[in-house]
């Protein structure tokens, strides 16, 4: 979509409500996948002979291995709790794009063909039955609602938060996608970048050699930098931790800079550490299509580079939804870790071991290196709704802010219901990060960057922190269409890279 | 007068066979089902202990809708505990001789009624005037909020206004209980609230009313936060690696 197309939403200083615009984002979706992106994950390559009856039989097989599906598919009473909660719809004003009007796409396919009453009006071609209680057929105007709005969910879980059953959207869109992948119809950018993880190990599709060249141009840039000899070793057995990373921390901006300082940490804390070529991706895009079994596959793969390599730990380093598999299923999917050492959680975050040796006192850290920037801290929709750090609940709001409080001076908060686990999706999360949802990324940016807006001018906050990869990506291309520099946007860990000084660095 | 005690004993019979085994079939596919990852809203409780208090926090105060719309939620909780108030003194009914702490609750009861109605004419405005909610509203929702409706206000007419037999209606139940049919009253008010009671009780199972019991199926509240520290797997995920093993 041409830069043209996008329509910037207009901020205020306190977030307003949209009147609704019906279809206002009605369209044809994301690029559809073609059969040489399906078929490495086991799907078919094209819309399926009698595909409203395989659809309808796939989502009864979901129902019968999901209880999530089940219960939250009967369950809404369309309170409303939900309804301004979505930052899409926030951002766009289309109605389809409210939480329970997203689940009801799912819910009237279900509400025909899984209820009673449903297959009984259904059955004797009662119409106004099927109105009366919001069922209807399956159908391609039903599927192109799916495909659409579907892929306009970014699965933060936010409206789980307020509904008063916990229905969570994010489980509604991934079983969507699922049925939608099994009759044929998957979304081009999450299948294809799954396919490069199987064939070459990560998201990018950067091969073991060109991975090594660039591990080794980032040794030589903080070597440059500081005069100490930092390792980002590759491949290399018998280290104590295995690093797994968004694939985004090797070459984009401001992604590398964190990479640089989880370096430094390891480093300085004197942990021997490896990246694996065999599995160089954090990120996980088998949960973005709902899939169990390509989330497991992927997952997989971490657990024959930890066995491969003969690590005792695995750390993750800066990605939200790759936290969400990691802390949340990667046991599941990949366990048990019973060949790893017991003293650790299986697995660690990058912030769990930098907080940790901050409060050891293990770091040399000048806070004053960062004098330059006023922070405020992005929680990532994953990390916050979806999984912990450390060892209270809640941990995952405290320690990220314990990190760079470490290490800057300045650091302000936004607004307490944009934050925590109120927080706002970054607008390009659940694998819509991907150019043909460009005005979609832009709109859905809205409430984060109103919330900036208001820390920028209140407390002159000049960057915002994040440790998601997805969020650093989107922000860098959104920020500018709403009047901010796209370097605005930092690794939590570039932060303490500046702070921290080596053993050995050079004082300027 | 026996033709009206035979039917509306025999609705009584079948709503609540329906209500019984509907509900009773849905909580067994609930319990069922396995949920096969971990997905509980973060932060969530590290202990069972805590997950009963969440639940607790949610069915009782209905925190998750506080935090969400105070308006839906101070409609919500007066109809739900209205309701609750109602039912309670409404075992009267049904018990002989009626147990001690149910005549108590009876003055509270009866006014409990003004809190449920009041509550369900504010949830009902709200679909209307509110053009989110009214975009979601199914023709189902607003009858259902009718129906309700019907029931409170036919019962507070009885209550406060036209008195009915009540010895004669305690009589009827009891004898429906026991298989020993007693006449029912006939008055319109009390057959009009009944058959709408009824009629609750038979689109229970088959509606969104299920979100009675489906609170405590969810996993994004009932869920313990434990994943590091526990392997949590699913029969049929068990399955699935066993396959791949061989």
């Amino acid at each position: 979509m041409a830069k043209a197309d996008i329509k910037v939403p207009e901020m205020h200083e306190y977030p307003v409500l949209p009147i609704l615009q019906a279809d206002a984002m009605k369209g044809s979706g994301p690029y559809i996948a073609k059969a040489g992106f399906q078929d490495p994950l086991g799907y078919p390559g094209e819309l399926v002979d009698n595909w409203e009856d395989k659809a309808v039989e796939k989502m009864g097989d979901l129902l019968s291995r999901f209880r999530s599906l089940r219960v939250y598919l009967d369950s809404c009473v369309r309170c409303g709790a939900c309804t301004d909660k979505c930052h899409y719809l926030l951002g766009t004003s289309d109605p389809k794009n409210m939480p329970v009007a997203r689940q009801d796409l799912l819910r009237q396919v279900y509400r025909r063909y899984y209820t009673l009453p449903g297959k009984l009006f259904g059955k004797m071609g009662w119409q106004w039955g099927l109105d009366l209680i919001g069922a209807k057929e399956m159908n391609k105007d039903v599927l192109d609602d799916w495909y659409n709005y579907y892929h306009q969910c970014s699965q933060c879980r936010r409206c789980s938060v307020f509904c008063p059953y916990g229905i969570d959207t994010a489980d509604i869109s991934m079983a969507a996608r699922e049925i939608m992948d099994s009759i044929g119809q998957g979304q081009k950018y999450c299948n294809e970048i799954i396919g490069k993880v199987y064939k070459i190990g990560n998201n990018l599709g950067l091969p073991e050699r060109a991975l090594r060249d660039t591990l080794e141009g980032l040794e030589e840039d903080i070597e440059d930098e500081t005069g100490v000899k930092v390792r980002l070793p590759l491949d290399e057995k018998g280290a104590e931790v295995l690093l797994i990373t968004p694939s985004a921390d090797f070459f984009a901006e401001p992604h590398v800079d964190g990479l640089m300082g989880y370096a430094k940490v390891f480093h300085e804390a004197g942990i021997s550490w490896t990246i694996s070529s065999y599995a160089s991706e954090g990120a996980n895009f088998g949960m973005f299509i709902g899939s169990y079994e390509n989330m497991r596959q992927i997952s997989l793969r971490i657990r024959k580079a930890a066995l491969d390599l003969g690590v005792k730990r695995i750390v993750f380093g800066e990605c939200g939804h790759a936290w969400r598999v990691a802390y949340s299923f990667l046991n599941t999917l990949a366990g048990p870790f019973d060949f790893l050492d017991p003293h650790y959680p299986v697995p660690q975050h990058i912030c769990e071991i930098t907080s940790g040796l901050v409060k050891e006192g293990k770091l040399n850290l000048d806070k004053s290196r960062n004098d330059d920037m006023v922070l405020t801290f992005h929680d990532s929709c994953n990390v916050a709704r979806a999984s912990r750090m450390g060892n209270v609940p809640g941990g995952q709001f405290i320690i990220p802010r314990e990190v760079i409080k470490a290490v800057c001076n300045n650091f302000h908060d936004m607004e307490a219901n944009t934050i925590h686990d109120e927080t706002f999706c970054c607008g390009g999360g659940g694998g819509l990060l991907t150019d043909d949802l460009m005005d979609l990324r832009v709109k859905g940016a809205l409430p984060r960057m109103q919330a900036l807006k208001n820390v920028v001018e209140e407390h002159g906050v000049t960057h915002m922190a994040a440790i998601c990869a997805i969020c650093k990506s989107q922000f860098t291309k959104v920020l500018p269409y709403y009047g901010f520099n796209m370097d605005k946007i930092v690794s939590v860990h570039q932060l303490v890279s500046n702070a921290l000084i080596l053993t050995g660095q050079e004082e300027d | 007068m026996w033709f009206l005690t035979g039917f509306y004993a025999l609705f009584f019979y079948f709503a609540v066979i329906v209500l019984v085994a509907g509900v009773g079939y849905k909580i067994y596919e609930y319990a069922r089902t396995p949920a096969p990852l971990k997905v509980p809203t973060m932060p969530a409780p590290l202990t069972r202990g805590g997950v009963v208090l969440r639940l607790m926090g949610e069915v009782v105060l209905f925190r998750s809708l506080f935090r969400s719309n105070k308006w839906i939620w101070l409609f919500g909780w007066m109809f739900h505990f209205g309701l609750l108030l109602v039912l309670l003194r409404h075992l009267r009914y049904f018990t002989d001789p009626v147990w001690g702490w149910v005549a108590l609750l009876q003055p509270f009861g009866k006014y409990a009624a003004f809190a449920m109605v009041i509550g369900l004419i504010g949830l009902l405005v709200r679909r209307f005037t509110v053009e989110r909610i009214r975009y979601i509203s199914n023709p189902s929702d607003y009858l259902m909020l009718a129906l309700l409706l019907l029931i409170g206000v036919s019962g507070m007419m009885m209550t406060f206004v036209v008195h009915t037999d009540i010895i004669q209606l305690k009589a009827f139940f009891l004898g429906a209980m026991s298989f020993g049919w007693q006449p029912i009253p006939s008055d319109p008010i009390l057959l009009l609230h009944l058959t709408a009671v009824f009629l609750l009780m038979i689109i229970f199972p088959y509606s969104k009313l299920l979100h009675a019991p489906g609170i405590f199926f969810s996993p994004s509240r009932n869920q313990v936060d434990n994943s590091r520290e526990k392997r949590h797997l699913a029969p049929w995920a068990a399955e699935l690696e066993k396959a791949e093993a061989k």
